[in-house]
């Protein structure tokens, strides 16, 4: 342990001294369980606006729904996802990252001013997303961390690519796949620590970051300060924060987080990338973010009156495609229309959508958004489901009353 | 990694204040529950789940918890533990 770990962990009191901020939570999807619902709070950690409480240890907070009105997500508002307890607020001057391994030829040790004075500079904005966002809309619900629709976040994230640190380190011609360990630490010696890998491939994507800003600005700690691992178009899981080791390696990494969780059924999904090594029979782990979006407008249950105006309007995004098109619907599905696209700040990134529809007749009009990507992949109808209620793409059915 | 030091600090610090505000279901099996849970997390992951599992879920979540987590849960207290699961968070 070092020291920071343990003035951190003394300091949990410090969240008595920031006051919760206590809240029900206005307007969560129709879809959750009862359990769900009832046990959301708003409340703010340290550092955070008010956002949904999912569970305070390890700490598991959703960004609310208004916040998705912006494509760029604030760093007090971006969703704070932990699976274990111990976590460390590092001193970013005494920080150091490891890099080694079996595949390496050499072993490093590297300093955050080393990352910001020896390497290329880039930003990049992408897509955080959480591999369980909209597990509680399940159907039947499956265990774990319910979320809604927001354990997810687009930022600029500016660091150096992984690959310019890589070939410091010279990885053999066996080298397999890239592991990843952080700082945060369980309760408990057996428990498994949090390590993850990624292909080689995967690895020396021009696009995979070591990131220390987070729209312009230092990461916050509960988002992996002083540096994360940033893997653009690929579910979060792999975004380890608190970085501290990178280990390039001959033999697939065989541990909880990679042989039994995050795992989906093969085939079932619209996905391309493929992590072999780590294939099975029947599963596989889970890669990119599959073609999605969000209504921010309307709202569950939003009453208008006839003539007013209705404004069809939200994000849209994927695993790194981009996106094509968000054809939007006013009868459930019936009829569509192609929604007006915002500019593209880059293939990883929210995309804005909009259309108005003007002065609907009198009752009840069932909003739809469908986006489909430029690998031709479109949001499903149906959900497909699995057992840890992963890569929840289902199209939205927003009832809008004018009356 | 770090664990030794977090061991027995955790227990010793006040948790998030409103952490403590979170308690389980008044039943036979409560104080248990909440010590055996609460070691390693906020005992609100229980009620967050309330309803998704049934007996043989809750028995399966237990095990995970001892198995693969190293919850230092004694055998013979895991029927008892499962008991109150089902009947206060169980799928009906």
């Amino acid at each position: 342990m070092d020291r920071r770990t343990f003035l951190w962990t003394s300091g949990l009191g410090a969240f008595v001294a920031a006051g919760p901020s206590f809240a029900e939570v206005p307007g969560q999807p129709a879809g959750l369980g009862e359990g769900a619902r009832a046990s959301a709070v708003l409340e703010a950690l340290p550092g955070k606006r008010a956002l949904i409480k999912r569970s305070y240890r390890p700490p598991n907070f959703e960004t609310p729904l208004e916040v998705f009105r912006d494509t760029i997500t604030p760093n007090d508002a971006f969703f704070v996802r932990y699976h274990l307890a111990g976590i460390p607020d590092p001193d970013p001057a005494q920080w150091r990252l490891s890099l080694g391994g079996a595949a390496a030829g050499k072993s490093l040790s590297l300093s955050l001013a080393d990352l910001q004075s020896g390497f290329e500079q880039v930003e990049l904005p992408a897509v955080c997303l959480c591999s369980g966002n909209r597990r509680g809309l399940s159907s039947p619900h499956v265990a774990g961390v319910q979320w809604g629709y927001g354990a997810m976040g687009n930022a600029r994230w500016g660091g150096v690519r992984l690959r310019d640190l890589l070939a410091k380190v010279a990885p053999a011609a066996e080298a397999m796949e890239v592991l990843f360990d952080g700082a945060d630490s369980p309760v408990l010696e057996r428990t498994p620590d949090y390590v993850k890998s990624l292909p080689l491939w995967k690895a020396l994507d021009e696009n995979t970051l070591l990131a220390f800003t987070m729209n312009g600005e230092p990461l916050p700690r509960w988002n992996g300060a002083p540096v994360r691992l940033v893997v653009p178009g690929w579910t979060a899981t792999y975004w380890v924060k608190h970085l501290d080791s990178i280990r390039v390696e001959t033999q697939p990494l065989k541990n909880f987080w990679m042989a039994s969780a995050y795992r989906i059924p093969k085939g079932k999904f619209p996905v391309v990338d493929r992590f072999l090594t780590q294939e099975t029979e029947t599963t596989t782990p889970i890669t990119e973010i599959i073609v999605n979006s969000l209504l921010t407008s309307p709202l569950e249950g939003q009453r208008l009156a006839p003539g007013d105006p209705l404004l069809v309007e939200g994000i849209a995004w994927d695993g790194g495609f981009g996106i094509a098109s968000v054809d939007v619907s006013t009868d459930g599905g019936v009829h569509w229309s192609r929604a007006e696209l915002a500019p593209e700040l880059g293939r990883f990134s929210f995309r804005g959508f909009r259309q108005v529809f003007p002065g609907l007749s009198a009752g009840r009009h069932v909003v739809m958004a469908r986006a489909s990507n430029r690998a031709g992949t479109t949001q499903t109808l149906d959900l497909i489901f699995n057992p840890a209620g992963y890569h929840n793409n289902v199209v939205q059915r927003i009832a809008v009353d004018i009356v | 990694m770090k664990w030794v030091a977090l061991l027995g600090l955790l227990a010793v610090v006040p948790a998030v204040a409103s952490e403590e505000q979170v308690r389980l279901q008044e039943a036979e099996g409560r104080t248990r529950a909440e010590a055996h849970c609460s070691m390693c997390h906020s005992l609100d992951y229980i009620p967050l789940n309330a309803g998704i599992l049934d007996r043989k879920g809750w028995e399966a979540s237990v095990n995970k918890m001892i198995k693969v987590m190293g919850a230092p849960i004694p055998a013979g207290e895991v029927p008892a533990l499962v008991d109150y699961l089902t009947r206060n968070y169980g799928k009906q």
